[in-house]
């Protein structure tokens, strides 16, 4: 650890010190001027090379300044935009990176990557026209990204004799448009970037108007950043070096808010572990502190456990700590063909950090056209923009995406095709503990009874038996066995059988990932009201995923009540020579697919409490082990 | 909130040390600048290390390449960098780059490993049979590169591979992702690019599927040239400006060397140049300069009216989607 600090400048920076990257990005319908506006831009501030303005220059010297951005073989010869183009100029005080985005409906996705990231929003809306649902649908996206300048570029208005009132009617409808998604105020700035009026240069063909060119208004908008504070400290593990003989044990990462200094106390999340760091590298120098947006290494005091995806915060009592995260209300823009249903189930990539999730509801889905928000929609198609809860395999570390744009975003991947599907800003998150009711709107209605008065007066003591296991394992049998000894026996005992769930339950569900998980998940539910009611259920469920099981383990833990795994080992070859149903007989023949043990994965079980193979054993004896574990747990007297 | 770059606290943070009285006040707000850059190519070489398998490093021995090599270093410090480095070696290099590349991974006090440096060969391609020459004389081995490219790729099993290319180097690239996925055959598909929103990246892919990595996609060649200054980055003497033999090829300047010779009538000139991009020998021009230094380079290219493929390659000019064509069939 090298360099020692200078002193902190005091006072506010002379303007001349600073320099700031400022994003913009263009959105609006196809043909409105996007492209041309991008290209004006760049020729009018001279960022334009000889070579890039001649290649677009025909032999009558009449310059396509659209085709500058319009990189694409079929862009140019469709005459569209098919993806975002970057381009780049500078001025005496900033640089620019430009998104030129796609007005086509079929590329919104392409508009959606282009403004995530942009300070500057320009609306393009052709004079002639007016908004259309493209300018609607955009001026919605940049809300949704909390882009925080929108403004509109009135284009064209050479084509309407630079007619005063027909801005005056689109500055109306552009400020009705701002009532509807929320934002204070649309600029509007008459222009025709085909001749330059009004783009770095103000137009003596417009008069009548006094604000300012798009290039003044550019140089002058205020990026606010706040300061950033150690209490708001978050630092997502990228990497983790491994220790050699020459150096420790190292993370690296990037800061996506706050500020680190060597000697901070912090913890980790979400393991919650704490510890002080000890060495800060920030890439230019071994230094003592750093600060957002930088990329950094650091070395803790202790050697404890910190992997990619987990996120290190300030451990100060006032530190401002995010949540951790098992269910997020988001705003997602949907972004593939194939639509996005309650109950799928996706990757779900946040940060560093990549969890399973499946989508619990979909709550509303904005019409583009109107900008009215349809309730309970069936589905998010391609280019929707959707409000939906998701439940995550694990947790997330998150805050919503107003407090954080870094840790407050994902993207949604489809696990088989790898693509990405979908992306979204946390609205809220919430911290699930099973079994807890977590929605404010809906209270647990208590019973009159306690558990233990209820157990006591009836003699049984509710617990629940999972079995999990290939397609004919032999889970039900085992589980058959074992309901009728208990019932014997004299107690309350009930199979929840994941075919029988599916006559009635579960009947509105599938068998896609995500509706399976869902019915485990119901399952989960049933099994603990009955064992709260005293009855020990059975579940003979194929439940796959250990995440699932987990799931159930968790509720059950939360609702203090015995919850006994039971892997039925049976190797899929003996599996599949018993095959009752046919399952494996079809799969074989490609007339099933997500059969599990076939092609689908089956996750054992780490530490199951029992684990057996039904292989030439006696059932009555495996139920007989179930039993003794049951005795071994107090559920049943010896 | 915090994708806006703190600027301001940056320049506080990153220049005290590095500020001495006489440094004008523009200089500083640079660093900055460049400081912002950095952070995020190092967050996306780090990615790609997190979420790939076997990653390599395109090298060139060009200012891109070196300024690349540079932050992947960084981004591991102080371990070394976790990857190789692949050159992709045309037969018409010009001496000083090849010197420089071997100079520049062989073993230092602080890496006494060096860095592992695999040479593809495009003659071997062509001795092999994989490749034609073409008989073409103005034909150049710019394409013969992408089959070498992708031999070399699928040889060494790797399924990310880092390149230098900056989106404001010509419009095909101006339409690159940062991660650009690319099938079994390492072709680019741009209308099914994955949508990149923020700074999140999709890494996965099949097996056979690969990445091509771009984490200069928002550099400027201005960008480039302040970056190797305020680094003090070595870099081959080409670039700098000197005595050399050229002739004139339809308005690009060639070296004279063994593999780009004069035809009739293209007169040999001894002139100031240098070179403001590396390639092959047979296709980069050098430009007209009196520029020995960084500084002055900078205000040379600030000044310069002309883009840099625009100046110093040939091969970009036989059509308009030339960069398209060559990326849709594996070039980086």
């Amino acid at each position: 650890m090298s360099t020692t600090i200078a002193p902190q400048r005091s006072g506010p920076a002379p303007e001349s010190r600073r320099r700031q990257i400022l994003r913009l990005a263009t959105a609006g319908s196809v043909d409105d001027g996007k492209s041309t506006l991008i290209g004006r831009l760049l020729h009018d501030t001279g960022s334009l090379p000889t070579d890039h303005l001649d290649a677009v220059t025909d032999d009558e010297g009449v310059a396509d300044l659209a085709a500058l951005s319009d990189g694409l073989r079929a862009e140019r010869e469709q005459g569209i935009t098919i993806d975002v183009a970057y381009r780049f100029f500078s001025t005496a005080s900033r640089n620019y990176v430009l998104a030129d985005t796609p007005g086509h409906e079929r590329y919104t996705r392409n508009t959606f990557t282009g403004a995530s990231n942009a300070h500057v929003a320009v609306l393009l809306v052709d004079a002639r026209n007016g908004l259309q649902v493209q300018t609607r649908r955009h001026a919605r996206i940049a809300t949704v990204l909390g882009v925080p300048h929108v403004i509109a570029a009135v284009n064209k208005i050479d084509l309407v004799d630079y007619s005063a009132e027909r801005f005056a009617e689109i500055e109306a409808d552009l400020a009705e448009l701002a009532t509807q998604v929320g934002i204070d105020h649309i600029l509007a700035i008459p222009v025709a970037a085909k001749d330059g009026d009004n783009v770095v240069d103000r137009s003596v063909n417009t008069p009548w108007y006094t604000g300012p060119t798009l290039l003044e208004y550019l140089e002058g908008v205020e990026l606010v950043a706040p300061s950033p504070t150690t209490d708001e400290l978050r630092f997502p593990i990228q990497w983790v070096s491994r220790p050699t003989d020459l150096h420790r044990r190292r993370y690296y990462g990037r800061l996506a808010a706050g500020r680190l200094h060597v000697g901070d106390s912090v913890t980790i999340l979400p393991s919650g572990n704490s510890s002080v760091v000890t060495a800060v590298d920030t890439l230019d120098d071994d230094r003592e502190f750093a600060v957002a947006p930088l990329s950094i290494s650091i070395e803790l005091a202790d050697d404890i456990d910190v992997g990619r995806g987990d996120v290190i915060v300030s451990a100060a009592e006032t530190a401002h700590a995010p949540v951790l995260a098992r269910e997020l209300d988001a705003t997602v823009c949907w972004l593939s063909d194939t639509p996005l249903h309650a109950g799928d189930r996706v990757a779900l990539k946040h940060g560093a950090a990549t969890v399973r999730a499946t989508v619990q509801s979909l709550e509303r889905r904005l019409d583009p056209e109107t900008l009215i928000e349809q309730v309970g929609p069936s589905s998010l198609g391609l280019n929707d923009i959707g409000v939906i809860t998701l439940r995550t395999s694990s947790v997330v570390v998150a805050d919503t995406y107003l407090e954080n744009r870094d840790t407050g975003a994902f993207i949604l991947i489809d696990e088989s095709s790898n693509d990405t599907v979908g992306a979204g800003t946390i609205t809220q998150a919430r911290e699930v503990v099973p079994g807890k009711a977590t929605r404010n709107d809906i209270k647990w209605h208590p019973s009159s009874l306690i558990r233990s008065e209820r157990w006591q007066k009836t003699g049984q003591r509710g617990a629940t038996v999972w079995l999990t296991g290939l397609p004919a394992s032999g889970k039900s049998t085992v589980a058959v066995a074992l309901e009728r000894e208990l019932v014997s026996r004299g107690r309350v005992a009930y199979l929840i059988d994941g075919d029988n769930i599916r006559h009635g339950i579960s009947d509105d569900l599938g068998f896609s990932p995500g509706d399976r998980a869902e019915n485990i998940r119901r399952v989960g539910h049933l099994a603990r009201l009955f064992g709260d009611a005293g009855v020990v259920s059975i579940a003979s469920m194929v439940s796959p995923l250990r995440s699932d099981r987990e799931i159930a383990r968790q509720l059950h833990h939360a609702a203090d009540l015995e919850f006994i795994e039971v892997h039925v080992s049976t190797p899929v070859t003996e599996c599949e020579r018993r095959d009752p149903k046919g399952l494996y007989e079809r799969a074989r023949r490609g007339e099933l697919k997500g059969l599990t043990g076939v092609d689908a994965p089956y996750e054992k079980p780490e530490n199951p409490d029992l684990r057996f193979d039904t292989t030439g054993e006696d059932i009555e004896e495996l139920a007989g082990r179930v039993l003794a574990v049951l005795v071994e747990r107090g559920v049943l007297d010896g | 909130m915090s994708a806006e770059p703190v600027v301001d606290d940056l320049t506080d943070d990153l220049t005290d040390d590095q500020r001495v009285d006489d440094q004008p006040a523009e200089d500083v707000d640079h660093v900055a600048a460049l400081r912002v850059l950095e952070s995020e190519s190092v967050h996306i070489i780090r990615e790609v290390v997190a979420e790939l398998e076997r990653p390599v490093l395109l090298f060139s021995g060009g200012k891109d390449s070196i300024v690349l090599l540079r932050l992947a270093e960084k981004a591991f410090r102080p371990h070394p960098l976790p990857f190789p480095i692949l050159h992709v070696d045309t037969g018409h290099n010009f001496d000083e780059v090849i010197e420089f590349r071997d100079r520049r991974v062989a073993p230092t006090p602080d890496n006494p490993g060096g860095i592992r440096l695999i040479v593809a060969s495009v003659q071997e391609s062509i001795d092999s049979g994989r490749v034609a020459e073409s008989t073409d004389p103005s034909g150049s081995r710019n394409r013969l590169q992408t089959r070498t490219l992708l031999d070399a790729l699928e040889a060494g099993g790797f399924d990310a591979a880092f390149g230098g290319a900056r989106r404001d180097e010509d419009r095909a690239r101006a339409k690159e992702r940062v991660f650009s996925f690319r099938d079994e055959f390492g072709q680019w598909d741009p209308r099914s690019q994955r949508p990149e929103p923020w700074s999140i990246y999709n890494g996965r892919i099949r097996r056979g599927e690969s990445v091509r990595v771009f984490p200069l996609s928002n550099w400027t060649e201005t960008d480039i040239w302040r970056y190797i200054e305020i680094e003090n980055l070595d870099l081959p003497p080409i670039y700098y400006a000197s005595e050399r033999e050229v002739f004139d090829r339809d308005g690009i300047l060639l070296a004279v060397s063994p593999h780009s010779r004069p035809r009739d009538g293209e007169q040999v000139s001894t002139e100031w140049v240098r070179y403001r991009t590396v390639g092959d020998l047979t296709i980069t021009g050098a430009v007209r300069s009196r520029a020995t230094t960084i500084p002055e380079i900078i205000a040379e290219i600030s000044d310069a009216t002309v883009s840099e493929r625009g100046e110093t390659r040939a091969d970009d000019r036989t059509s308009s989607a030339a960069m398209e064509d060559r990326k849709r069939e594996g070039y980086f």
